[in-house]
């Protein structure tokens, strides 16, 4: 089925696709197939001899993306999400599998890919350090050829919806961290990317800079049906901006799907922490929560994260002479630890 | 035939895509370059400053050939100004090529904090972004000391001068640059490999433009030949410059190798274009 496919003409498509597989676009706008990654790494074993190492960093992953989708991508330290984003961009050649996005192969067609695409690395930046913002800007138009006036358009966004206005002359080396994950989004939309790669945007950041940042991203998103993907260490990212969320361990994908069926599968729970007036025994006869832990006058109670914490805040300060209250989220390590741990496979 | 026809077709598809990459290339190269001279030049005093700077610095040397020169009137059979002109060819094609990619010894610094994957995301050849990267106006300091000295020498040469042997003099330095920036490539590749190589490099660049500063006659002729036939340094001053003073080479080579600059040069491009493929495609397999 070739057809459905929009915006191209089917000529130019059958050039991309000389393998004639039919799968594309219809399917998925960012699509993998047992894609896998092996880096060989040399240790030390003894004084003079070294170990050659087989490190399988992603290791057989199939998803698919179709456009405008947001999807969540999570996983523990060193479980292969970057390196997956590093394939999607071209940066790493996968040693296996097949790769496409936008019908495109990012490891042979790196630079023409790089044009419908954005990437937001978290931990460094990808603009100038000693320049002004507005000069990375300048450049980055320039490099992607983007047109002045889709570029005054899409910078005029940024600048009023993520608060960029005051810092446009600073060098990026003088920002804060939260102001150049800022400045960086921006540069990485300047040039309206089909598919925007985002790793780990919020780490490091303060409650309001992450509310911004999450806030813009979904009226990307909305608005111009950028595709996102995203990476991220923290679920409450997940839970604003992501319908579908994927989970990758040890470079293999172990869940795909909905954030309440991952809650669900990992029995994560959310607690909530009261501080009462006094020492008072455990809390009991909250529905769906239990005490987990008293110290003095503080209590944690836990509930299941899929459900609200509404009823349970209201059943405790009916009863109970509360003082102060804040709700933790379940850690995307122990949600995937518990997966394990209920999964029946060995 | 139809194959042929198609075959033919991918051939001129690819030298067009190699010069469309080149082109994309040099106009990268133009807009960063560009950019950073706009933002040194915002702050003039601070650019003039260190632009003196680096005029003095690179002028020391010199005024060490200056003292020696106090005690002695030949250094290896080579009068002053003899020495003065191996001195300004050698500078000043060391600083054209430092000028043009200096800050290629970066690259290793690059790969190491992940920054380096921040220039393949972008659409426009990795090569040109290193090589334009904290473009350093302040070389033309290098440059400007070189050209004084060389200047100074071409008036105090006893050359028989011939529009042949005045138009060897610029295509020296020229071919010189080359080289140098051939090297500086090599070494930016190794650097894919082995993060901590820049000092490797320098030792060939920066020392290697301090070596060619003086005669050949003094150096071992193990050395000498060793910057003729492996790292074929030799190509940058000394055989042409040989020539110009009337002088023969120590290693007794033949007459037409002096002329050989251009074929070195273009060669030692290939290679440098080598090393860096094999260097990028090594680490878009390996990450770091």
């Amino acid at each position: 089925m070739r057809v459905g496919t929009r915006d191209t003409a089917p000529g130019a498509r059958r050039q991309e696709e000389p393998d004639g597989t039919g799968r594309r676009e219809e399917h998925g706008f960012i699509e993998l197939d047992g894609v896998e990654k092996v880096f060989h790494v040399r240790r030390k074993a003894g004084r003079l001899r070294r170990v050659r190492e087989e490190v399988r960093a992603v290791d057989g992953i199939s998803f698919s993306v179709p456009r405008g989708a947001m999807v969540g991508y999570i996983g523990p330290n060193g479980a292969g999400k970057s390196t997956t984003v590093k394939m999607l961009t071209g940066i790493l050649v996968p040693s296996g599998g097949r790769l496409r996005v936008a019908g495109i192969d990012p490891a042979r067609e790196r630079t023409r890919l790089a044009r419908r695409v954005g990437v937001v690395f978290g931990q460094r930046t990808t603009l100038w350090w000693d320049l002004p913002l507005k000069d990375s800007y300048e450049l980055v138009r320039r490099m992607y050829r983007v047109p002045e006036a889709a570029y005054r358009r899409n910078l005029e966004r940024c600048v009023e919806l993520l608060d960029l206005g005051p810092l446009l002359p600073v060098p990026v080396r003088q920002l804060s961290l939260g102001q150049r994950m800022r400045g960086d989004i921006a540069a990485a939309l300047l040039h309206d990317p089909e598919v925007l790669y985002l790793d780990e945007p919020t780490i490091g950041l303060d409650v309001i800079s992450k509310a911004k940042v999450r806030g813009f991203l979904r009226e990307v998103n909305a608005e111009r049906g950028t595709t996102v993907l995203l990476t991220t260490h923290d679920l409450t990212d997940i839970e604003q901006l992501c319908r579908r969320v994927m989970v990758i361990d040890h470079g293999r994908l172990v869940y795909d799907g909905g954030l309440d069926g991952l809650h669900a599968v990992g029995r994560s729970e959310r607690t909530l922490v009261v501080d009462l007036e006094r020492e008072l025994p455990p809390i009991e006869g909250v529905p769906g929560a239990r005490t987990v832990k008293v110290e003095g006058p503080r209590q944690w109670l836990a509930f299941p994260a899929a459900q609200s914490a509404a009823p349970v805040v209201s059943a405790v300060a009916e009863r109970y002479p509360l003082v102060d209250l804040s709700v933790r989220e379940p850690d995307i390590e122990d949600v995937i630890s518990r997966m394990y741990a209920g999964s029946t496979a060995p | 035939m139809a194959e042929d026809g198609a075959r033919a077709g991918a051939a001129v598809r690819g030298f067009g895509g190699v010069a469309v990459r080149i082109g994309e290339g040099l106009r990268a190269y133009g807009l960063i370059v560009a950019m950073w001279v706009r933002s040194t030049l915002a702050y003039r005093t601070s650019f003039l400053l260190t632009a003196l700077g680096h005029f003095a610095a690179t002028g020391l040397d010199f005024l060490a050939i200056l003292l020696m020169f106090s005690h002695i009137t030949a250094l290896g059979g080579f009068t002053l100004p003899e020495v003065a002109f191996l001195y300004g060819t050698s500078s000043a094609a060391l600083g054209l090529a430092d000028l043009a990619l200096g800050s290629m010894d970066r690259l290793g610094s690059r790969v190491r904090d992940g920054t380096m994957d921040v220039l393949l995301v972008r659409p426009v050849p990795v090569f040109a972004q290193v090589a334009a990267d904290r473009f350093a106006l302040r070389r033309l300091g290098r440059i400007t000391q070189a050209a004084l000295v060389l200047g100074w020498s071409l008036t105090r040469v006893e050359v028989a001068w011939t529009p042949g042997k005045v138009l060897l003099v610029p295509l020296m330095v020229l071919c010189g640059a080359v080289i140098f920036a051939a090297v500086f490539t090599v070494g930016a590749a190794f650097q894919f490999v082995a993060q901590d190589a820049a000092e490797v490099q320098n030792s060939f660049t920066y020392g290697g433009s301090t070596l060619l500063q003086y005669p050949p006659t003094v150096f071992a002729k193990d050395l000498v030949r060793g910057v003729t036939f492996i790292v074929p340094l030799a190509f940058v001053n000394w055989l042409p410059a040989l020539r110009l003073l009337g002088r023969d080479d120590p290693l007794g080579l033949p007459g037409w190798v002096d002329f050989l600059g251009p074929v070195v040069a273009a060669l030692m491009c290939g290679v440098a274009g080598l090393a860096w493929r094999t260097g990028l495609r090594n680490y878009r397999s390996t990450g770091s």
